[in-house]
Formats: C-alpha cells, sequence, structure tokens
C-alpha cells in the first residue's frame, strides 16, 4: 500500500494550533510546564491586552534562556496590577523603579551582572507606551545607543491608560483620550503627532527591533527567541489593545490586533542594525474601518456624522505602511 | 634666604606664606599654583593650592593661589594679603589689581623681558623692599628652552631664587612627576635658567 | 604615607580602593575630575573588575546605579547640583528600596541663577530623600567618608551621599594620605546584598505598597536611617583604628567652656577654627560630618554650656530661614541658650577670617540677628529694593 504526503496548508498558524506540530515548533504557552512568569492572581481588566503579552513575552524569554532572566518594570498597569504588595504576580527576579527609567535600570542591572560574573543571565526591560516612548525616551535612547545588552519590550496600547487613558506619543490620529476629546472640528488625536518607536530604534542601528501583536503567538514568541539569541541593545514593540481606553469588548482584545495588522496600521516587522529584514504580509487585507468600528475611541467617525475625510486619512496612513514595507504578499 | 649654591635649602615657615598667582586662561596659572604646592610639600611643609574658580576661558584673567605653612592649613579662603605675588602675563599688570591687599616686603615677580620702569611701575620698586619686585623674561626664556611661549614652570624657577620658598630640587621632582619627561626636562631647564638668572641679579 | 594631590584624584583613588564594581558617570561642575579619574583608572586596567557607564543624564546614573545595586553590584556615582535634582525621584526610589548605593556630591549652588560654585544649596534640598548625608571638612576627611560610607550603606542597605564642597575641596590641592590598600580590603568586606535579584531565588523589589502599609514601611525606613547617629561612629572608630584618621559624627573644637558656639558643616569650619583661634578663647566650634540622620544627642551635649550658638549655614530656606538652624534648635529644645543663623558664602562667596571675626564681635555686643547673611552688600540690596518694579 503506498502512502500519500498529506499536505497541511497554513501549518504553524493559528488554524493548526499546536497539537499537529513538532514539539519544537510549538508555542510555550502550549508547554504545560511554562514558567507563567506572569501567574495568575493579579489584578489587570478583563480582556487586557497587556497582561496577556506579559506573560507571551516573559514565558517566551524564560524558555530561550533557560530561565536565566531578570525583569525590569516600568510604573504603569503592568507594574500596579502585579504587585500589590503583598502579593505579586511575578515568578521571575522583578525589580521596578520608576516611570521614566526602566531602560537605565536595566542598563545597571546588565552591568552588574557581568561584573559579578553571572552575565549568563539575561536582562529584559519592560514597559508602556508612555514609560517608552514619552518620559522613558531619553533613558531608552541612552541604552540603545551603548548598545547595552538589554531586550527593552514595549506594550503599547496607545495611551496612558493606568492614570485614566490620557493621550501619549503613541495614541494614533483621530483616537479619542481623555486629553484629546472626541468635540470639535478636528476631533480625537491630532494628524501629524505621534512617534514611531519602532523607526526611532531602528534608526540607533541596534541589532534587533521588532514589532509584534498579541494576535500572532508563535510571530511573537520566535521575535523574543530571535532576541534573546542576540546580546546588544534590543527593541520588541508590541501592539496590545486595551479593552477600557480602546472602548472595546473584553472578547475582542486578540481579534483587534490581529484586525490592526490586516488593515496595515499596525505592520509586523524585524530590523538589524537599521535594516528591515523580514515583514510578516498581510494575507487578507483589510479596509481600516473594520479594525476602527469595534473600537469607541474611534467611534465620532462614524454614527450620525461619519467623518469620511479622517478615515480616509487613516487609510492613506494604512496604505503608506503597506507601500513602505511591502506588506502585501505575493502568491507564491 | 638661601645660602650660596644650596638648591636644597628649606627655610623654616613660622608663619603661613600666601602667594598669589594672576595669569589668563590657558597660561598654567592653575598648573603652576599646584606645583607649586607639591614642590613646598616635598620640601616638608604644609601646602595647599587651589584656583580662583572664574570663567577660566582662554585669555580670561585668571587668579591662583598657594599657601604654604608649618603647620596644617585650614583657611579656605583666596589670598588677600599675599606674602608674593606671581604675574604670568605683564598685560593684567594695569588692568588688574594684581597687587591688591601686598604689603612693601612683598614680592613680586613679573613675566616680561622688559623692566619694572618699562612697565610703568617704578612707583612700585620705589614701596617696596629693595630686590623683592623683579621681572624675568620667562616667555623668552620657554621659547628657548621649552619652544613654546609657556612661561610658567620657568616662573617658578625664578620664584624659587626670588623667595628660597621652595627649592629648586623639588620643583624639579614636582614637575617631573606632573609632565611627559620631554617635555619636564625642557621646562624644567627653563626654569633652571630662570634660576641661575635671578640669583645672578640679587647677587650683582 | 602622605602626598599632594588634588581632592578629586583624593577621592577617585579612594573610591577605586574600595573596589566599587559599576560606576554609571554623568559631568557636571564641579565632580568632573572624580568621575574622569575613575572612569581612567576603569579604562587602563588599574581598576579592575568595575564597569564604567557613560550615561546621557543623573536621571540615568542614579537609575542605573538603582539596577547594578539590586543585582549585587557595589555601586558609586557622582553628581553636584542641578544634577542632583535631575536625579530626585531616583534618590528617594534608591533609599526607598534599601539600596546601599554611595555618592559624592560635590556640593554647588542650584539655579536659577545659574552659579557653578560652592555652597550646600544642592545636598540641603534633598536632606530628607532617606540617604545618610555626610559632609567632609577637609580632603583627608572626603577620603575617610568615602570608605565609611560603603561599609555603612552595605551594613545598614542605606544609600549614603558624601558631600564634598566643591572647587574648594574638590580642586584644591592639599596633603592626603590614601589608606592602605589591604586595610581597606579588611575594612570593607566583598558586598552581601540583603536582597538580590537572581533567578536562583527570584524576589518582587518595588511593589506597590497601600495605605495599610505604606507607613509602617516608612517607619522602618526612618528606624533604619537612624541606626546610623550611632552606628557612625562605631565603624568610624574601627576606620580609625585601621589607618590612624580620626573622624566623628560630631567634633567640638575648644568647646569646654565655651560662651558662644559655632556650628558648621564642610571646609568653612577650618576657616572658622583659624579665626577663633586668634580671639581671646571663650568660642568654640562644633563641627558636623553627620547630618542626616541628625545626631540630636550629641550635638545637644557638645553645647550645652554656651549662651550663644551659632550655626553657618551654607545654603538656606528662602521664605523661612536656616535649614541646619532648625535641627540645631530642635536639638537644644528646653535648653536657654540663644540660636542665631548665619547664612554664609552663598554660590561660592568666600567666608572669610576676617568676616567670621566681625560675625562673633556683632554676636559679643549683641547686635548679631536671629538670621543674617554674612558679608550681605546692603548698598546693593537697598539699591534694588527702593528701584521702583515696572507693571
Amino acid at each position: 500500500m503506498t502512502g500519500q504526503t498529506v499536505k497541511f496548508y497554513q501549518i504553524g498558524s493559528r488554524a493548526v494550533g499546536n497539537r499537529l506540530l513538532p514539539a519544537e515548533w510549538r508555542t510555550e504557552q502550549s508547554n504545560p510546564d511554562r514558567r507563567n512568569a506572569l501567574n495568575s492572581g493579579h489584578r489587570a481588566c478583563q480582556g487586557c491586552g497587556e497582561a496577556l503579552a506579559a506573560r507571551y513575552v516573559l514565558d517566551a524569554a524564560v524558555r530561550a534562556t533557560k530561565g536565566r532572566l531578570v525583569a525590569v518594570n516600568a510604573t504603569g498597569c503592568l507594574e500596579v496590577f502585579s504587585t500589590p504588595y503583598p502579593e505579586s504576580s511575578w515568578q521571575v527576579p522583578w525589580l521596578h523603579s520608576l516611570f521614566a527609567n526602566a531602560a537605565s535600570v536595566a542598563t545597571g542591572v546588565a552591568a552588574a551582572l557581568k561584573m559579578t560574573g553571572r552575565d549568563e543571565i539575561r536582562v529584559l526591560a519592560q514597559g508602556g507606551d508612555g514609560g517608552t516612548v514619552d518620559i522613558g525616551l531619553a533613558c531608552l535612547s541612552g541604552m540603545f545607543e551603548r548598545n547595552d545588552d538589554v531586550l527593552y519590550v514595549c506594550y503599547d496600547n496607545e495611551a496612558y491608560m493606568n492614570t485614566g487613558v490620557q493621550r501619549s506619543g503613541a495614541t494614533p490620529p483621530a483616537a479619542r483620550t481623555a486629553t484629546t476629546e472626541a468635540v470639535g472640528a478636528r476631533p480625537g488625536n491630532p494628524f501629524g503627532t505621534g512617534k514611531d518607536m519602532a523607526r526611532i530604534a531602528m534608526a540607533h542601528e541596534i541589532p534587533y527591533v521588532a514589532t509584534a501583536t498579541v494576535a500572532e503567538l508563535h510571530d511573537l514568541e520566535a521575535k523574543v527567541e530571535r532576541a534573546m539569541s542576540l546580546r546588544g541593545a534590543r527593541y520588541l514593540h508590541v501592539l496590545v489593545p486595551c479593552p477600557l481606553g480602546w472602548g472595546s469588548a473584553p472578547a475582542d482584545t486578540i481579534r483587534l490586533a490581529r484586525l490592526a495588522q490586516r488593515c496595515g496600521l499596525f505592520p509586523l516587522l524585524e530590523a538589524e542594525h537599521g535594516e528591515v529584514t523580514a515583514v510578516l504580509p498581510i494575507r487578507d487585507p483589510v479596509p481600516v474601518e473594520e479594525y476602527l468600528k469595534p473600537q469607541k475611541r474611534y467611534a465620532h467617525l462614524f454614527g450620525d456624522h461619519p467623518r469620511a475625510d479622517v478615515l480616509s486619512a487613516l487609510q492613506a496612513l494604512a496604505d503608506r505602511n503597506i507601500a513602505r514595507y511591502r506588506l502585501l504578499a505575493e502568491e507564491p | 634666604m638661601n645660602p650660596d649654591g644650596d638648591t636644597t635649602f628649606v627655610p623654616e615657615v613660622r608663619q603661613m606664606f600666601g602667594i598669589r598667582i594672576h595669569g589668563r586662561g590657558g597660561q598654567g596659572a592653575v598648573t603652576a599654583a599646584e606645583l607649586l604646592s607639591v614642590a613646598a610639600f616635598l620640601d616638608g611643609h604644609e601646602a595647599q593650592a587651589f584656583p580662583s574658580f572664574g570663567s577660566e576661558r582662554m585669555g580670561a584673567p585668571v587668579a591662583s593661589y598657594c599657601r604654604i605653612a608649618d603647620k596644617p592649613i585650614r583657611l579656605r579662603e583666596p589670598v588677600t594679603v599675599p606674602d608674593a605675588v606671581i604675574i604670568i602675563d605683564a598685560t593684567l599688570v594695569h588692568h588688574v589689581d594684581v597687587f591688591a591687599g601686598l604689603p612693601p616686603h612683598g614680592y613680586v615677580l613679573i613675566n616680561s623681558a622688559r623692566g619694572l620702569d618699562e612697565l610703568g611701575l617704578a612707583e612700585l620698586t620705589r614701596r617696596h623692599e629693595r630686590g623683592r619686585a623683579i621681572t624675568v623674561g620667562a616667555t623668552d626664556l620657554a621659547r628657548e628652552h621649552v619652544g613654546r611661549p609657556l612661561p610658567n614652570i620657568c616662573l617658578l624657577g625664578a620664584f624659587a631664587a626670588l623667595t628660597g620658598m621652595v627649592t629648586l630640587a623639588s620643583i624639579e621632582a614636582a614637575v617631573r612627576d606632573r609632565f611627559r619627561p620631554r617635555l619636564a626636562q625642557a621646562n624644567l631647564r627653563a626654569a633652571e635658567a630662570a634660576y641661575a638668572a635671578v640669583r645672578q641679579v640679587s647677587h650683582a | 604615607m602622605r602626598s599632594q594631590m588634588e581632592g578629586s584624584r583624593a577621592i577617585a583613588e579612594t573610591v577605586a580602593r574600595c573596589r566599587p564594581q559599576v560606576v554609571p558617570a554623568y559631568p557636571i561642575t564641579p565632580q568632573t575630575h572624580i568621575v574622569e579619574a575613575v572612569g581612567a583608572m576603569v579604562k587602563d586596567g588599574s581598576l579592575g573588575g568595575c564597569e564604567f557607564i557613560t550615561v546621557e543624564s543623573e536621571f540615568a546614573a542614579m537609575s542605573a546605579a538603582i539596577g547594578a545595586s539590586a543585582a549585587g553590584a557595589r555601586t558609586y556615582t557622582a553628581t553636584a547640583s542641578q544634577g542632583l535634582l535631575y536625579m530626585a525621584e531616583a534618590l528617594f526610589n534608591a533609599s526607598g528600596l534599601g539600596l546601599p548605593i554611595v555618592m559624592t556630591v560635590a556640593n554647588r549652588a542650584i539655579g536659577a541663577p545659574i552659579n557653578i560654585w560652592n555652597d550646600h544649596s544642592d545636598a540641603m534640598s534633598q536632606r530628607d530623600c532617606g540617604w545618610v548625608q555626610l559632609y567632609a571638612e577637609d580632603n583627608q576627611a572626603a577620603i575617610g567618608l568615602h570608605v565609611i560610607a560603603f561599609r555603612l550603606a552595605e551594613h545598614l542597605s542605606t544609600p549614603v551621599m558624601v558631600c564634598v564642597d566643591g572647587f574648594v575641596l574638590t580642586h584644591a590641592f592639599e596633603p592626603v594620605e590614601l589608606p592602605d590598600r589591604a586595610a581597606i580590603d579588611a575594612y570593607l568586606p566583598p558586598f552581601a546584598p540583603r536582597q538580590l535579584l537572581s533567578p536562583d531565588e527570584p524576589v518582587t523589589i518595588g511593589a506597590m505598597v497601600g495605605p495599610e502599609a505604606f507607613t509602617e514601611v516608612r517607619y522602618l525606613a526612618h528606624h533604619q536611617l537612624m541606626q546610623a547617629v550611632d552606628g557612625f561612629d562605631v565603624l568610624a572608630a574601627e576606620y580609625e583604628a585601621a589607618t590612624g584618621h580620626h573622624h566623628r559624627a560630631v567634633s567640638g573644637y575648644h568647646v569646654d567652656g565655651a560662651r558662644t558656639v559655632i556650628v558648621a558643616l564642610g571646609s568653612v569650619a577650618g576657616t572658622i577654627k583659624d579665626a577663633v583661634d586668634e580671639l581671646d578663647g571663650g568660642t568654640g566650634v562644633v563641627t558636623l560630618s553627620l547630618y542626616r540622620p541628625f545626631p540630636a544627642d550629641q550635638v545637644r551635649r557638645l553645647v550645652a554650656g554656651a549662651d550663644h550658638v551659632i550655626v553657618v549655614e551654607r545654603a538656606f530656606a528662602p521664605g523661612a530661614g536656616g535649614v541646619v538652624s532648625a535641627d540645631v534648635r530642635g536639638a537644644l529644645a528646653g535648653l536657654p541658650a540663644r540660636v542665631s543663623t548665619v547664612v554664609a558664602g552663598l554660590g561660592g562667596r568666600a567666608v572669610t577670617k576676617a568676616s567670621i571675626q566681625h560675625m562673633l564681635a556683632d554676636a559679643h555686643a549683641g547686635r548679631l540677628a536671629d538670621l543674617s547673611f554674612l558679608d550681605l552688600r546692603t548698598d546693593v540690596v537697598q539699591r534694588e529694593l527702593a528701584t521702583p518694579r515696572s507693571r
């Protein structure tokens, strides 16, 4: 009897999941013995993208470093909901100092580990978008510039969520926040503002820069793994929907992250020493509306007085990303 | 004062001896004070040196201070009643009050190829104890021996001969400890020449 | 063996002998000579086992120090003035986390107006940040206080700042004796952290503490800091046994039987001692090497017999008056002594022997106000006050 090789399409994707994959291709989250670096019992909101991402990232980092890892956390949601004294959700050594200094503190930790003969222990610094692109940018840039041996992870929910949803340098155009209300002739966050943190990181020509979302788990874990295989300054920017701040359903967190990538507004890429080395192609693109509609922070663009002009401008931004990074996959 | 020819005689300093050095930024006034204090220390004294902490940009007037004593120096103020004034840049003489607080028995050492009268300081010569106010062409000596117009170390040699407050031997040790051998050697030749020139004049 | 050297160099050499493992550094006048010297020693290998990190701000310097100390490295940095303020948030963080960082503060005025010269405004502005504060009277003290600082910091798990008058001490050449390396190694054992970031035993450092526990945490920090009041002299005595150099938290000079006592911190004490030596006696000087925690009992004991206590301040609290005076008054509560505040030497104005003697003459004649500024140009001030302000 002859056998026939059955080709599984979409291998490595969510369609197959982990069950049919060889062990070494499976995600760490499918491993019953994973560290659970961010253990249950923390106080995050239902559907919190950041809690999800932090667990994904740290478990992958623990796997990549065989547990030899120290985490440094900036002030923000993640730090607040994970360490209500006398409890802590962290199952890795963890240090929280201030809002702006996670990158500098991590630099110091890395130096100490080296000087005490323990530099097989790796350092991961993490913070939200506010603590990274705004108040923390000087420290982060310094760490990049010195090429200190730190992986910095930014969990980007696109505003200062812990303090009540105020606008940050990562808030996208037109989004409503408490300091960019959906009122007036130009509701929401102004166009022409904001920092592209991935490109800022790339401009420092550090060994590794990547963007990821909570929707692409294999992709996210692979990027953490890649980052941990390198020494020097590395940066990972993860889009993490925030149901509270975005006005979305808690159950939509992963779906929205996927839509952000599919519409082109949040490109998934990797870069080394300032050059893009890989992108995740958009297999089935969607118009930006499909991503924006489920979020109340964009509600003012729809409804009784739809703003076609704004939607058009946002679509143009998405199209620009698609062109710039060549995100539309070509058929093999 | 030094007995003839003995470059190593160390006087007892019963009272604190204060030196004020005037120069322009970049001329080594601060280094001169520091070296002077190291030399005095090597001679076995207590010594203190510090700059006037002015703007210190190139060309701006600066002052530095050195105190020499035989008990520990606790005082921390600028030298307002100097026992000696060293002027590295003669152009300061009529622009800055370089002689402020100087008593008639104080020493004056001015870096200039011209004499005191030519510098418009005849009055000073009259008021001062004979032989205690002199000029030395240290810039010329420095150009000759070091190849650069940096007169500060050369002036220290002149100071040693004029006042006897530090020995030439200790100046040499201080300079060698601070500068690379060739530069130290060249500067010390200039210092020795200045020392000899001043001793010659004082014995004229 | 003594040698003649610049204060900054003496400090750098001393710090190097204390075997720091991580030194983050950001330049600011007048501390630069210190960090430059340490950096050069690391680069040429004479200070081994140390990472010198040129950070991008003082805030980054203290932040990197926090990370390094938490990860088990003996950590040192230096700053002054604006730099100290720029890292203010991190100072509170370091002490709150119980990290034994040692830092030199090359005391300098705080702007505006910008001023690069010596006074105590910088360190005084941070007197309540939870750090131990030590003040050096001369460069030999600067040396001793740094060594004791490392030992005290690690003993209490509390950060220590060593205040050294900027320019006046840092840039002064004077004779000092660097302690013998073997003596320091015996005095300062390797850093054994109270808590350590390590995967072998994961801990969470920097949790959020709510109203139900915050007060107790802070009370315990205060209690810990207070151990230095007596603890400093114990460790200083040990240092003296090892090196022969004497330092104490509070020192008295001719205080026995003195009717007038001057209290001072830092290098100005030297000038004041010269000033009182030239007078007929009856005036003593109390110098504080330890300012935080405040050694109230020791101050009270030394000053107990005086009628008049004059605190010569190198900083002041606008709208309030003296800074150290407030602590001194507190220490003397219940005693009949009158306390006067004399603010002297702000922004680097020299405090002269003559001015101190005039001040004492005023004091003895009953002319010294409760709060006065030494050598204030009253003509300038009166002219300014008389000038009408335009709308």
